[in-house]
């Protein structure tokens, strides 16, 4: 049955062996950027000791080092980044917003269990 | 036109005149559901923030705890984890190669990369189950409790035991029997008893034995839960640590020490830090196994020609985006258990 009023999309727009080429050598980039990326976390870790001076500094830096390598699995290896903006927006929007949310209320509700704490003793 | 029904492709299923989002059905559903997924675990590691900063004892440090390589030994803070997330990123980037051999309709490519990641998700399965074991067992000293009431981790090596001497005769063993065999277990088993007394153990045949063990060396505890006379993270080496270990260990007291983890006890810090370790690395391991089935079940497909059939390899597109999830999830697993 033919219908002529569907419009294509991406599920048969294959790419051809030279787009293939192009695309494999982003993924073999993306590889080693994010393997790079976990041995500078293990060597950190290795080897600054949570009682030095600087660990806040590099405790936050694995935090933005994570945040990092989920958004090059996100954008590439999930292809999210070549999806329509808005597909975009639909995933990410709804998720960051909730995790905001979580995050917001175990700080608030962590402030009142420490305000107890202090209030009536451990 | 009933009979023309089986013969809709698949870009028509949405019935109405465009996609949504130039988009198939089945892809924006395996992403709301990733979404959900995602939202549960960000829950689970968030709960593990909240308690970890609730909990009044030292919570465990991940360079201290995970130091151990198979075949090797101790003294290899995080390379084993690191192997492990370094498996899992290679076989995301097989399965994202499997996905691209898809887009050009190249069968054998599909199958070759597919292969990989399958056989990239059993190498982590097999990490996680050895990860597992090695924490549950624990290592050779466990976790001490000393005299003035606080706990403390041991680090250094255990010296060996050679053989228990029987003194006592019991129910099995004779005066003089000299045991070899199951030694360690039997040494642990008794000690959390409270079998253990003054070099002597008493057996479960009720006879009394000897220990002939070999000297540790190199031994330090590290307080994590203050005493009357020792506060958090104070470290306490050489002669000093042995010989308050050894006070405890054989004062012939039940529960003065703890192997190995299960949901009750660990070696390792307070209660909650076992129960959230098997649950978050449970269900994520949970979600690993899952993965590979579901990787088994559409390289059939694959193989078969089911998809290069139908014209498209979405199926392993979706499949795949399940898989980088996985992946994904471990990379925050790994930040905030063991990293910070």
């Amino acid at each position: 049955m033919e219908r002529d009023d569907l419009i294509e999309y991406s599920l048969h727009t294959h790419h051809s062996e030279e787009k293939g080429k192009e695309i494999r050598k982003k993924i073999i980039f993306v590889t080693i950027l994010l393997t790079a990326v976990t041995i500078l976390e293990v060597g950190l870790g290795a080897f600054i000791k949570q009682s030095n001076a600087i660990w806040p500094f590099v405790k936050w830096s694995f935090v933005i080092l994570t945040l990092f390598k989920a958004g090059y699995i996100v954008m590439v290896f999930m292809h999210l980044g070549d999806e329509r903006k808005w597909m975009r927006y639909v995933i990410l929007l709804p998720y960051f917003i909730f995790v905001l949310y979580l995050i917001f209320i175990a700080i608030w509700e962590g402030l009142a269990v420490g305000q107890a704490w202090e209030t009536y003793g451990f | 036109m009933a009979g023309h029904v089986a013969e809709l492709d698949s870009k028509t299923l949405w019935g109405g005149k465009e996609s949504p989002f130039s988009t198939s059905y089945g892809k924006l559903m395996m992403w709301f559901f990733l979404v959900s997924d995602a939202l549960t675990f960000t829950g689970l590691l968030i709960a593990y923030g909240f308690t970890r900063h609730d909990v009044q004892d030292a919570w465990p440090i991940g360079e201290e705890t995970f130091n151990s390589m198979p075949f090797l030994g101790h003294g290899y803070p995080l390379l084993y984890v690191a192997l492990m997330t370094f498996i899992l990123i290679v076989s995301s980037v097989t399965m994202v190669l499997a996905v691209e051999a898809g887009h050009r309709m190249d069968r054998k490519g599909v199958i070759k990369w597919m292969i990989a990641t399958i056989i990239g998700g059993f190498f982590f399965l097999g990490s996680q189950a050895w990860e597992w074991s090695h924490f549950i067992h624990g290592s050779e000293f466990g976790k001490i409790e000393l005299a003035d009431g606080s706990q403390a981790i041991v680090k250094g090596h255990f010296g060996e035991i050679n053989n228990f001497k029987v003194t006592i005769a019991g129910s099995e063993h004779k005066k003089g029997d000299v045991i070899k065999e199951d030694l360690l277990h039997t040494f642990h088993h008794a000690a959390v008893l409270g079998h253990i007394e003054n070099g002597m153990i008493k057996l479960h045949d009720g006879s009394v034995a000897k220990i002939n063990k070999q000297h540790d060396h190199d031994m330090v505890l590290i307080v994590k839960k203050a005493g009357k006379n020792h506060v958090l993270n104070a470290r306490i080496e050489g002669k000093q640590a042995e010989k308050m270990y050894y006070e405890s260990l054989y004062s012939g007291t039940a529960n003065k020490v703890v192997y190995g983890a299960d949901l009750k006890d660990n070696e390792y810090g307070p209660q909650q830090y076992g129960q959230f370790f098997f649950f978050i690395t449970g269900f994520h391991g949970f979600h690993v196994f899952s993965g590979v089935i579901i990787n088994i079940i559409i390289l059939l497909g694959v193989v078969a020609g089911t998809y290069h059939k139908r014209g498209h390899y979405e199926m392993v597109e979706k499949t795949g985006l399940y898989w980088h999830f996985v992946d994904l999830v471990w990379v925050f697993v790994f930040t905030f258990f063991y990293l910070i």
